[in-house]
């Protein structure tokens, strides 16, 4: 039966771009695939593009090109990315002068374009789920409006024979789908192969959270050497069903347990995980350890897609205000906490216009808002006072009643720290897939 | 009493203003433990006032694994949350203290 080999070159954008060069290089993989779009990236990108026509792609995107295309295109690895975000065919226009940079001439890179859907959207008809109104009642600002696109741009670009294809938004597996669907031919109204090819992409997705990163915990999940953590290869074959694996001398490892806990990350329904190609089943997912670092991953299924795709929009929410200073020794927790008393006043003595205000000491409730205190003080605490305002300057203030602790607060305040931020947030509804039009635009070096 | 941490392991994901923690159970026998115990009314009293919605759990009993859909449950959504942890990353470890009872431990 033929297999293909994937590797995962980054499970997120800030990811080590090493064990993708590593993979390239050793791991004989077919496929080399960067997952770098977080939810909110691409209203980012989206408002750099607006400064630059020419920006709007993924900053890292220079420096993971430059370490990886020197080895991919002999190896005959292609490389896939949702690293285009605001703007992929700029990225590879980029890519392509890189390419020629390095002498790789005759190199082809796509770009894959539809999933901007701002000008297409019905004012009147799209619904937004978490506003529960239309876009024409969404009474904020909004900055960007990406659907998740499937796999089918990307598949069309490697059947035009694309060494390097890049996206904006898509589905997170639908890139590893894409050369699954292109390698064994799969039909798009196979079911159960698309959901396997889309677990497939799911456990992969994330990079090191499956062989070992995310995973430690001293003394009861200890994990070796993640100071060199390799990256995952899923060996996939032609009935979809994988072994997931890594390179034997890097760091981590792949077990079932470490297989376990990225199949549900992010997941709802096991049953249902939707996804623009298919509904894809985990619930029956099988997984055996069947060797050092080796998992066998298997009863993954699937149901027919839902026909529509789930589109996030980017809008200016807010602005936010922030102010931390240090307390330390006996008596901390109760100074930190008068601290947060006068913070409060302070909110109303001196008229600040606020929506939301959070107060807490990092070191007793930070996270665990219902944190029950032990008996036991801590030695330091950090106060954390954060501020939802309309603008940046009324923002810009909470910050300053923050330091103003120095002078005004408790004893022995130290390390004040302020920043003000404006919010770009996202929110999501559903348009039908036709209405969206998926196409690629090859350019070669 | 034991605490979940010595029976099960645990992974957080959000989605908007929906977390999901995962309860993975170290051994198969201990699996009835988790049904039995580790149920959504328990999960949801454990965080308090952090969840504000509906508790869903779903069961893997192949793998020896629960899946908790928590609604509400990140401070009105991961990008504009207020939260020091905006993605509840770090609410698979807190679940990881739960009290569980187990026959002659």
């Amino acid at each position: 039966m033929k297999t293909i080999r994937i590797g995962t070159g980054a499970g997120f954008s800030g990811d080590r771009i090493e064990p993708a060069v590593d993979l390239a290089e050793r791991g004989d993989i077919d496929y080399l695939v960067f997952e770098c779009l977080a939810e909110r990236t691409i209203a980012l990108a989206q408002q750099a593009k607006m400064h630059d026509p020419d920006g709007g792609f993924d900053p890292l995107l220079e420096r993971r090109m430059r370490a990886v295309l020197p080895i991919c295109p002999k190896k005959a690895i292609r490389v896939i990315s949702n690293m285009g975000a605001a703007n992929p065919v700029a990225a590879a226009r980029r890519t392509v002068d890189i390419a020629r940079e390095l002498g790789l001439s005759g190199l082809k890179v796509a770009a894959v374009v539809g999933d901007d859907v701002l000008d297409i959207l019905s004012p009147d008809q799209f619904r937004i789920d978490e506003a529960g109104c239309t876009l024409a009642g969404f009474e904020k600002q909004v900055v960007s409006a990406n659907a998740y696109l499937g796999a089918g741009g990307i598949v069309d670009a490697l059947v035009a024979g694309a060494d390097v294809v890049l996206t904006g938004r898509a589905a997170d597996p639908a890139m590893f789908l894409a050369p699954q669907i292109f390698e064994f031919g799969w039909q798009m109204d196979d079911w159960t192969r698309l959901g396997r090819g889309t677990l497939v992409g799911h456990l992969l997705e994330c990079g090191g959270q499956i062989t070992g990163g995310y995973f430690a915990d001293p003394g009861i999940k200890d994990v070796p050497d993640l100071a060199r953590l390799g990256f995952p290869i899923a060996e996939v074959a032609e009935d979809g069903n994988a072994v997931i694996t890594k390179l034997a001398d890097t760091g981590g490892f792949v077990t079932a347990a470490t297989c376990k806990e990225q199949l549900l990350y992010e997941v709802h329904d096991p049953k249902r995980y939707i996804q623009p190609d298919v509904v894809a089943d985990f619930s029956k997912v099988e997984i055996t350890e069947i060797g050092p670092d080796r998992v066998a991953i298997a009863g993954g299924d699937g149901s027919a897609r839902t026909g529509t795709l789930k589109v996030s929009i980017g809008y200016v929410d807010s602005c936010v205000g922030e102010g931390q200073i240090s307390y330390a020794g006996p008596g901390a927790k109760a100074r930190g906490r008068l601290a947060l008393d006068i913070l409060h006043q302070r909110l109303l003595l001196a008229g600040i216009a606020h929506e939301e205000v959070r107060g807490e000491l990092i070191g007793v409730n930070s996270v665990f808002q219902d944190a029950k205190s032990g008996p036991s003080e801590p030695a330091e605490v950090r106060l954390r006072f954060v501020v939802r305002t309309r603008d940046l300057a009324t923002a810009a203030r909470i910050g300053e009643e923050v330091e103003s602790l120095y002078l005004n607060g408790p004893a022995g305040g130290g390390g004040v720290t302020k920043s003000k931020r404006e919010i770009v947030a996202i929110v999501s509804g559903l348009l039908p897939e036709d209405q969206v039009r998926t196409q690629f635009e090859m350019m070669e070096a | 009493m034991l605490q979940l941490r010595d029976i099960a392991h645990s992974r957080t994901g959000d989605k908007g203003n929906i977390s999901n923690v995962s309860v993975i159970a170290y051994h198969p026998e201990d699996w009835p433990l988790l049904i039995d115990q580790v149920t959504a009314e328990r999960v949801r009293a454990h965080f308090g006032t952090m969840i504000s919605g509906k508790v869903i759990r779903y069961e893997l009993p192949q793998i020896g694994a629960l899946n908790f859909v928590m609604h509400d449950a990140l401070g009105g959504g991961v990008t504009r949350s207020l939260a020091l942890d905006p993605h509840g990353k770090c609410l698979s470890s807190l679940i990881l203290s739960l009290p569980i009872e187990k026959a002659g431990a």
